[in-house]
């Protein structure tokens, strides 16, 4: 057994381990036992994956393990990175969970199910045959959806959310179950290698049901649009340590869905398929940072901007196999797309756990109850601020660095590679700009809002910083987060030759210790150089100011209030009088719900007495997709109900003219 | 890092910080002259810079370490686009930061800051100039790069060195359509950007118009005198961008003294030449409607798409 193996096997141990002792230790060990147990785990996941992209891979088959087919364990460098993804956000996640969980989610079940969850991810990534990646990735969805229902006896919605996760997530596995036993029957077994000899003759209508099919299932995972409306229900509603780890790996494992079905088992194949991508990628990207700019909900907010984020992770994919016949712009589209995944499992781990912590320590995650939080939660708002930085695509933050690859990939993407690529770069390089410019909007409206001013209710008047497990858990994710936006060069060799290896191609970028150089094209970017030169220029700016222009100590004086006495809370602007002019600009596209009731004054209707104002931004997708489906979903349910009246001999003689009918049909067919 | 660099990110922030002020004040002194008044003469931001730096800093009440942070945010920043930018000489101290999608970030983080600084103060006027602020902002930054993209793609680098010394050896390329179409798009997002008429008025204090104006009411003194200073070194910044990135001619390509003299005086025509042309469009224009606004730049942004479309198809 090799370290990755090794590594891998202690992961699963510990994480059983953690399992049982979530099911079997007193209340008030529970939350440490299994949060330390965990955290250990994920560490151990980490180093497998590490190690695999390093290049030590991990094979191993267990024949009796399960009917059938078996199962195989295959881990290469693209399981690597994902296990090490999963295991560095599993390790945070574990770390805060301790202070968090000991509150509000340290029941039996979900104690027990929250490692579980954890190495039914890692396993889902390390699974070498379809039976295995199967079964994990059902196991996984079951673990998820116990966890998101942590909270259901307290409230309601949490029910209501499980329900559509629950029924998405089932919808998605029926895709993929679909897609990947299309693909099986073709080949001798059921393991990846067999799959990859079969797709060689595979007719392209097959190919193109396999990719499809699979593409829904693991976009659905993804909350790919218009296959999202679980993830900004499920993700918020979920305890916040569970909601990282969904936000930030969970939704990786799409990723890894569509990068090893489409680009490793199917080996690239026909450019229309990677134009769909594309445009779901875009779609998604705008689609998620519209409703995130618009959303006054702090986790309903981050939800959507995993789906901008993912959507952004596939327009990498799309262009990377768009141009699969220009090998270095499709390598470095595909290396982007993979940085920006890692890159946003980082920053959206700070942003979910400063989230979780905001909403213990004042009691609400409504933005429009928030503010104020910067004097009591230090270390919560420094942490979100970071992170919000790191989302917002600005230097010196992390979705900065994978912002500008991608978009140095679309820039390089020649006209050879055809009219369909020619006329999609513009549209999608319009959809990475808008995105770029409504995330800056949605993140200081998050921070400002949410950490900034005067707060807006007495829960955040009274809000405390949270326990030192919860804020040491945000400072380890933040230092990554920022490591990752300083020096992408570290992981950016690896994932140049993991993408290079995934197209068959050479490595895209060269690290230049501290430069990003690409190969084969011409661009260099420095972050280290840019965060450098723009901290020292602060720095150098305060010492002129402070010790050459002004010597004076500063005067504490009264905020301009017009003269009209002191300013209340009131009258600040919230979350969504902040996001108004955004909302009336996109009217047309998010079609907001505004109703205004004024009460008038029995004496005259010149007097008004109260208004009521409700505004709502309702996902229109849902409403127009979903809606008429569901409705046409019960109404064929009510029909159905009609057959069954109870009567054992109807029964019966539905199955006998079921079997007749089948009978019939064989007979007819064969 | 070659000789030139190290002269050009030395020369360039000094010329910026000196010289955007005086810029302004020859903008209003136009202003006021077209207007029919006698005008406070071109030196008045400077001497409103010097007294407002001899005053007492002053910290509002509940305002935090954003508030006082956020000038100091939007200088550097600034400071830094002139250090890497090819202004007054082609090459870059930093060559690998003096790229056209880390300038443009660096200039939007700068308008971060001080749009947080405006719901840091928690009034009502800091939130509604930080609201109207991103709103434009959010406009103004899909524009700015899909222009950066479509001057880009020819060239096929965003690395602003090498975007400007292709324009400098092959000037048919500042005619091309796809120029064309970027540049008109670049003009009117610059003129969001730097809070220019019909966006936004530099010279009002009418509280319901206001946008930049809104964001920076409380701050006095020295953090004021930061905030206008980054607020007409923005300007010049983006004019010179505007110019060089169009019409580079003049730039210094070499480390000799007159060369980098030339340089300068190149930039300072250029930049005085597109100011006052701002300044005498802004005497026949009246400040649009909020709302109004977001159909600008729809309009900018539609050309810089358009721009992207023609750098693919007629390349």
């Amino acid at each position: 057994m090799n370290p990755t193996g090794l590594a891998l096997g202690v992961a699963l141990v510990l994480g059983v381990f953690a399992a049982v002792l979530g099911a079997a230790t007193r209340k008030h060990l529970r939350a440490r036992a299994v949060g330390a147990v965990t955290a250990l785990c994920g560490a151990a996941g980490t180093i497998a994956g590490i190690s695999a992209m390093c290049g030590t891979r991990y094979y191993a088959a267990f024949p009796a393990l399960l009917p059938l087919s078996g199962v195989t364990i295959t881990v290469d460098s693209t399981s690597g990175l994902f296990l090490a993804v999963t295991g560095a956000v599993a390790f945070v996640s574990a770390v805060y969970g301790v202070g968090y969980a000991r509150a509000d989610a340290n029941g039996r079940l979900p104690q027990a199910v929250f490692p579980l969850f954890v190495i039914t991810m890692m396993l889902v990534v390390s699974a070498g045959n379809v039976g295995a990646l199967l079964v994990c990735w059902e196991l996984m969805a079951l673990c998820s959806l116990v966890l998101v229902l942590t909270e259901h006896h307290r409230r309601p919605e949490v029910a209501r959310a499980g329900r559509w996760y629950a029924v998405m997530t089932h919808l998605g596995f029926v895709a993929i179950l679909a897609g990947l036993l299309v693909f099986t029957a073709a080949a001798d077994d059921d393991t990846f290698p067999a799959l990859r000899v079969a797709a060689h003759h595979l007719s392209p209508t097959t190919a193109s049901v396999v990719f499809v099919a699979t593409l829904l299932g693991f976009g659905s995972k993804a909350g790919v649009v218009p296959l999202h409306v679980w993830l900004p229900r499920a993700h918020p509603e979920a305890p916040s340590h569970v909601s990282a780890l969904m936000s930030a790996a969970m939704v990786n494992l799409g990723v890894y869905g569509i990068v090893r079905v489409g680009f490793d088992l199917l080996g690239g194949g026909q450019r229309w398929w990677w134009l769909l991508t594309l445009a779901l990628g875009g779609i998604s990207a705008v689609y998620g940072i519209l409703h995130a700019a618009m959303s006054t909900d702090l986790k309903r907010l981050l939800g959507y901007s995993t789906t901008e984020n993912m959507g952004l992770v596939l327009i990498g994919l799309g262009a990377a196999g768009l141009v699969a016949d220009d090998p270095v712009v499709a390598g470095l589209a595909l290396a982007a797309a993979l940085l920006h995944m890692v890159n946003h499992a980082a920053f959206k781990t700070v942003l979910f756990l400063a989230a979780g912590s905001v909403q213990r320590g004042a009691g609400s995650r409504d933005l429009d109850a928030l503010g104020g939080l910067s004097g009591p939660m230090p270390f919560t708002t420094a942490a979100f601020g970071l992170g919000a930085l790191a989302a917002s695509a600005l230097p010196p933050g992390t979705a900065f660095v994978s912002e500008w690859l991608l978009l140095q990939a679309l820039i390089h993407a020649r006209p050879s590679a055809g009219a369909a690529a020619v006329v999609m770069m513009p549209i999608a390089v319009a959809a990475v700009a808008l995105t770029a410019g409504l995330a800056v909007a949605t993140f200081v409206k998050a921070f400002g809002v949410g950490f900034l001013g005067r707060p807006r209710s007495a829960g955040a008047a009274a809000a405390r910083e949270s326990p030192a497990s919860m804020t040491a858990a945000l400072g380890i994710a933040v230092a990554v987060c920022a490591v990752l936006a300083v020096l992408p060069t570290i992981l950016l060799s690896q994932l140049g030759s993991l993408a290079s290896g995934l197209l068959r191609t050479g490595s895209p970028a060269a690290m230049d210790g501290i430069v990003v150089r690409l190969v084969g094209v011409s661009g260099a970017l420095s972050p280290l150089m840019l965060a450098v030169v723009s901290v020292g220029a602060a720095l150098g700016l305060v010492a002129v100011v402070r010790l050459v222009l002004t010597r004076q100590a500063r005067r504490a004086a009264r905020l301009w209030d017009c003269g009209a006495g002191p300013l209340s809370a009131r009258m600040e602007y919230t979350a969504t009088s902040f996001a108004e002019p955004l909302q009336r600009v996109f009217d047309d596209v998010v079609q907001p719900e505004t109703d205004v009731d004024v009460t008038h004054a029995r004496e005259s209707a010149y007097l008004v007495e109260a208004i009521e104002f409700r505004n709502r931004v309702l996902d229109r997708i849902e409403r127009w997709l979903y809606t008429p489906l569901l409705r046409a979903v019960s109404v064929w349910a009510a029909a159905a109900r009609r057959l069954a009246t109870g009567s054992v001999h109807r029964y019966l003689g539905y199955g006998f003219y079921t079997l007749c009918g089948l009978l019939i049909l064989l007979a007819v067919t064969r | 890092m070659s000789a030139l660099g190290i002269v050009g990110g030395v020369v360039q922030p000094l010329a910026v910080v000196a010289g955007s002020p005086v810029l302004v004040g020859m903008m209003r002194q136009v202003r006021a002259r077209l207007e029919g008044r006698a005008g406070p003469g071109i030196a008045q931001p400077w001497r409103d810079l010097r007294k407002l730096f001899g005053k007492e800093p002053i910290a509002p009440r509940g305002t935090g370490v954003v508030f006082r942070a956020a000038p100091y945010a939007l200088v550097a920043t600034t400071l830094v686009v002139s250090f890497v930018a090819p202004l007054a000489t082609v090459d870059s101290p930093l060559d690998p930061v003096a790229d056209l999608f880390a300038v443009v970030a660096l200039l939007t983080a700068g308008t971060v800051a001080l749009a947080l600084a405006g719901l840091d103060t928690g009034t009502a006027f800091g939130g509604m100039g930080a609201s109207r602020e991103m709103t434009i902002v959010a406009l103004v930054e899909p524009t700015l790069l899909v222009a950066v993209f479509a001057l880009s793609v020819p060239v096929g680098s965003t690395n602003l060195a090498a975007i400007v010394s292709s324009t400098l050896r092959d000037p048919a390329r500042a005619i091309s359509p796809a120029s064309l179409l970027a540049a008109v798009a670049l003009v009117i997002v610059i003129v969001a950007e730097t809070g220019r008429l019909p966006v936004d008025n530099p010279s009002t204090h009418l509280e319901l118009t206001m946008v930049h104006e809104a964001m920076v009411l409380e701050y006095a003194g020295p953090d004021l005198a930061l905030v206008e200073l980054a607020s007409a070194m923005r300007l010049g910044v983006f004019l010179a961008l505007l110019a060089n990135l169009f019409v580079p001619w003049g730039i210094a390509t070499t480390a000799g003294p007159f060369a980098v003299l030339g340089g300068v005086l190149a930039l300072a025509v250029k930049v005085v030449v597109l100011g006052l042309a701002l300044a005498v469009g802004e005497v026949f224009l009246a400040k649009l409607r909020l709302f109004r606004v977001p159909e600008l730049l729809a309009g900018s942004f539609l050309l810089a798409l358009l721009a992207v479309a023609a750098s693919f198809f007629l390349a």
